[in-house]
């Protein structure tokens, strides 16, 4: 236990705080209604991702994890513009971005 | 010990924003929710010896992200002050899959036998990375700058005003005062 506590917080401790996040982050993607909201949670998700990669790299003692944390953290903002775009064309398209009434493809 | 408070000191933030963000009422709430959250992360990097990424956390994400869905709020509320409701009956179904995925990867953590590894020294090293992106992964870097371009001609070509190129963009139709126009 002196030694857990000397070694200071282990892999595992990020995993959890990670996967806690993750799981945060999948909560509001189902529940949220606004698009924009859905998106903070989506980018909630990624976050958690990254902290993952960082913490396997620190374990590891290898940078390839953080150069795959920068890779996603690129892809991250593009994600985010594009669909910030899409949001501001469903917006101007019908006055709303309420998830309820995006239902044009439905079966 | 002080790595653990450390620890302790940003999971409390991190998961007390993370609430935060997906159950604020106000949108403009949640964004600046997120924003303390990325902000959080980029300790968290800090923690994990990965100081340049923090920077660039805080410079993308908090800089850049957040800005943007601010404006993108900003942009698409009707009216000043709407909040934004949760969805009563879709709830439920969210706490179950939440926990569903919590079950798993606390299992799969708990079967692991790799978690109490001690960190092994490790020098916070920007060149190293550097190296690496222009090194043996020149070409997924380059091809990230592909992948940036294109987003960008996505995001300016789905936004822009409807009609051919260079005409002007539709404006609503402007009230008239009643005593006529002025000027």
């Amino acid at each position: 236990m002196n030694e857990l506590l000397a070694n200071g917080p282990g892999l595992g401790a990020w995993l959890s705080l990670a996967g806690l996040l993750f799981c945060i982050g999948t909560y509001g993607l189902l529940t949220r209604k606004n698009l924009v909201a859905v998106l903070c949670s989506l980018e909630l998700m990624a976050n958690a991702v990254n902290i993952n990669l960082v913490a396997f790299s620190r374990f590891h003692g290898d940078e390839l994890g953080q150069v795959f944390a920068l890779f996603s953290i690129a892809l991250t903002v593009a994600e985010v513009a594009v669909g910030l775009a899409i949001i501001i064309l469903v917006y101007r398209q019908r006055q709303g971005i309420e998830i309820h009434e995006l239902t044009d493809l439905r079966g | 010990m002080a790595a653990w408070i450390a620890f302790f000191a940003l999971a409390v933030v991190l998961v007390g924003a993370a609430v935060m963000v997906v159950s604020a009422r106000d949108l403009v709430h949640t964004v600046l929710w997120l924003a303390l959250g990325l902000v959080t992360t980029a300790g968290v990097h800090v923690a994990l010896a990965a100081d340049f990424l923090a920077a660039v956390q805080i410079l993308l994400y908090s800089g850049g992200v957040v800005t943007l869905m601010l404006f993108a709020v900003m942009l698409t509320r009707h009216l000043e002050g709407a909040t934004a409701r949760m969805r009563s009956e879709s709830g439920a179904r969210g706490v179950v899959v939440a926990l569903m995925l919590a079950g798993l990867i606390g299992a799969s953590l708990w079967r692991s036998d790799k978690l109490g590894a001690k960190a092994p020294a490790m020098e916070v090293d920007t060149a190293a990375l550097g190296e690496l992106f222009l090194g043996p992964l020149v070409l997924p870097f380059e091809l990230l700058s592909v992948l940036l371009l294109a987003a960008m001609i996505g995001a300016i070509v789905l936004s822009r005003p409807e009609g051919p190129p260079g005409s002007v963009p539709r404006l609503p139709p402007r009230v008239t005062p009643p005593g006529g126009p002025h000027e």
